[in-house]
């Protein structure tokens, strides 16, 4: 049985349907991430887990018990706020005790619980200090200890990483995993970062205007989006109109406007005559100067118009004869080379015939 | 000339007009003349004098306890007042809280009249002044309450509930710790504002029962006594050292921030 079940949860505010018809499931001990733009759903749907609203239709279960009517105080699930919500009247050990004493734990368990969890989020020392005296990443640390110090069934973030700068994200996401994995507490993780969840989440619900768009593992939700929006939410990508000619098990051809016939990998389901576009990610297409030989079969000669350079690659702006702009990912590896090609170069564009991914309308 | 000079001169000026006058009465409280005309040496008579004036014992007796019965239910019902306007944002209820506050106080005096005899036939007397002055103060408390939850995160009562405290808890535990400077205050302002009050009272108190400023009122019809400068001078300092242990619990009451 998984440890929370979501059946068909919708939830309106007035006209606007925020999370409409949702279902899903999430395993004991799993590190699962609701992904999605701002406004698709994502925090009603973790507001209502914890008890802060309630469906207007379907049901949350817990444990297999349905949780209406369980007010958030009685629900052993606790959350990390955005703004992680520490009592600023509290020192860190009061905050992180704060669960503890509500749940009416003996003060020698209060004591035991509360050097453990210090430990573990390396806090020991700052335990007498006011939040107001903490640096972002601590206080983050903080809320973090105070929602798992309980030992809930399920920790809730809701873009716990969202205020720190990018560095101190990186860590604080490694600690995160690595916490996880200690205390083997379920986390549902909330974040519209699309990095964030490729990199923490076991699975990942893309989301778009209520709705679960796809749920899958990080790898499969990158590598095989199921549609337009999850290809374009998750990384960039380059997507050429195309209409399908030829499909069979072995491969697709596609008829794209203006480049004429290309070969793409197969998926199931598509027939000759769909209407879509092929998916190539920049990192799938290689550049190399105009007129060198070509050992792939589908190769386009193109202009660069800009390029941004990032340290570690760049990416390449094409122009292809049929107007279309794709972006290049060219990794800056070689030695002594910083930048391969210049605005206005010509080049010719190239991709392995089973690279890209072929989106039915 | 300096470049301030007028700017400092009619400073100057308004602080002697809102002071001196009473300085004048704490002066002359210490004046050993039974006129307030000339200054002819201290003395502490007048106070002492004061002390064994019965009736204005009773009537400073009344003042302190309907000053501190009806701050402590004012307190009570404006902070749940002001938490209400803060959580649930109605429309109305700050028009209806604060509308006393705004409200000329001949008018509430008339009106409150009006009320407790004409609607509820009740007998005037320390109850319906306590009344009357809580009507009037809870819009200050409720003020106040609103103004200190205003500043701080909402997740905060929010993260208390899902951490396992019930809604009391939640109240007993944060809510009032945090809004706690803003209560005391709260509860200073309508304790002044209660002792201090003239026209209100006048109106509902009925005969029979007298409160501080009553008693100084009537006083004075006869003659402004070193009597009366002694009393208001006590009256004076209770007041102010209210307004300052009122300030230094919420500072931000006076900066204007309510």
């Amino acid at each position: 049985m998984a440890l929370l079940e979501i059946q068909g949860v919708t939830r309106r505010y007035g006209d606007l349907v925020a999370v409409d018809d949702v279902s899903f499931s999430v395993e004991s001990g799993e590190f699962f991430t609701l992904l999605g733009p701002s406004g698709c759903g994502k925090t009603t749907l973790l507001r209502m887990i914890a008890g802060f609203e309630d469906p207007d239709r379907g049901r949350i279960l817990l444990d297999g018990k349905d949780l209406a009517g369980t007010p958030p105080e009685k629900r052993p699930v606790h959350t990390v706020f955005q703004s992680y919500a520490l009592f600023p009247h509290m020192t860190v050990r009061d905050n992180i005790a704060f669960p503890l004493r509500m749940a009416k734990k003996s003060e020698e368990e209060v004591r035991q619980r509360l050097q453990e969890t210090l430990d573990q989020v390396h806090l020991a020392d700052k335990s007498r200090h006011y939040p107001h005296e903490l640096s972002g990443g601590q206080k983050q640390r903080v809320a973090l200890a105070r929602g798992l110090v309980n030992k809930p069934r399920l920790l809730l973030l809701d873009e716990p990483l969202g205020a720190l700068d990018a560095k101190l994200r990186e860590r604080m996401q490694l600690e995160l995993i690595g916490l996880q994995r200690d205390v083997g507490v379920t986390f549902v993780f909330v974040t519209h970062a699309q990095q964030e969840a490729l990199a923490l989440s076991d699975r990942i619900g893309v989301m778009n205007e209520g709705r679960v768009e796809q749920l899958d593992e990080p790898s499969r939700i990158y590598g095989f989006p199921r549609n337009r929006f999850v290809a374009d939410f998750i990384g960039d990508i380059n997507l050429l109109e195309s209409e399908v000619l030829e499909a069979n098990p072995a491969h697709l051809k596609l008829q794209v406007a203006g480049l004429g016939e290309i070969a793409a990998p197969p998926t199931a389901g598509i027939k000759p005559g769909d209407k879509g576009a092929l998916a190539l990610r920049p990192e799938q297409l290689r550049i190399a100067p105009h007129g060198s030989p070509q050992e792939l079969k589908n190769h386009f000669p193109g202009t660069v118009l800009d390029f941004l350079y990032l340290g570690d690659v760049t990416v390449y702006k094409v122009a292809l004869p049929n107007g279309v702009v794709m972006d290049a990912l060219l990794a800056n590896s070689a030695p002594g080379r910083a930048k391969f090609f210049e605005t206005g170069d010509a080049v010719e564009m190239a991709w392995r015939h089973d690279a890209g991914l072929f989106l039915r309308e | 000339m300096p470049r301030h000079f007028w700017l400092w001169a009619a400073t100057l000026g308004v602080y002697a007009f809102l002071y001196v006058p009473l300085a004048v009465v704490v002066l002359f409280s210490f004046n050993d003349s039974a006129l307030n005309a000339a200054w002819v040496g201290f003395t502490t008579g007048w106070y002492v004098k004061l002390a064994r004036n019965q009736d204005m014992l009773g009537a400073a007796l009344n003042s302190l306890l309907i000053a501190l019965t009806a701050s402590t239910v004012a307190t009570v019902l404006g902070t749940m007042a002001g938490i209400a306007m803060h959580r649930y944002r109605p429309r109305l209820l700050p028009f209806m809280v604060i509308t006393p506050v705004a409200m000329p106080e001949i008018l509430l005096g008339v009106s409150l009249l009006l009320f407790f005899r004409q609607v509820l036939d009740m007998t005037l007397g320390l109850f319906s002044i306590v009344v009357a002055h809580i009507t009037f103060s809870i819009g200050f408390v409720a003020i106040i309450i609103r103004a200190r939850l205003a500043g701080m995160d909402e997740s905060i009562f929010e993260a208390a509930r899902d951490l396992g405290a019930t809604p009391w808890q939640t109240f007993r535990r944060v809510t009032l710790p945090l809004i706690l400077p803003g209560v005391v205050a709260g509860f200073l302002m309508s304790f002044t504002l209660s002792i201090d009050d003239f026209v209100i009272t006048f109106f509902v108190a009925g005969v029979g029962v007298t409160t501080l400023p009553l008693q100084i009122y009537s006083m004075i019809k006869v003659a402004v006594t070193p009597e009366v400068n002694a009393v208001s001078t006590l009256l004076m300092a209770l007041t102010l050292s209210m307004i300052l242990l009122a300030s230094r619990f919420a500072p931000d009451v006076l900066k204007g921030k309510a």
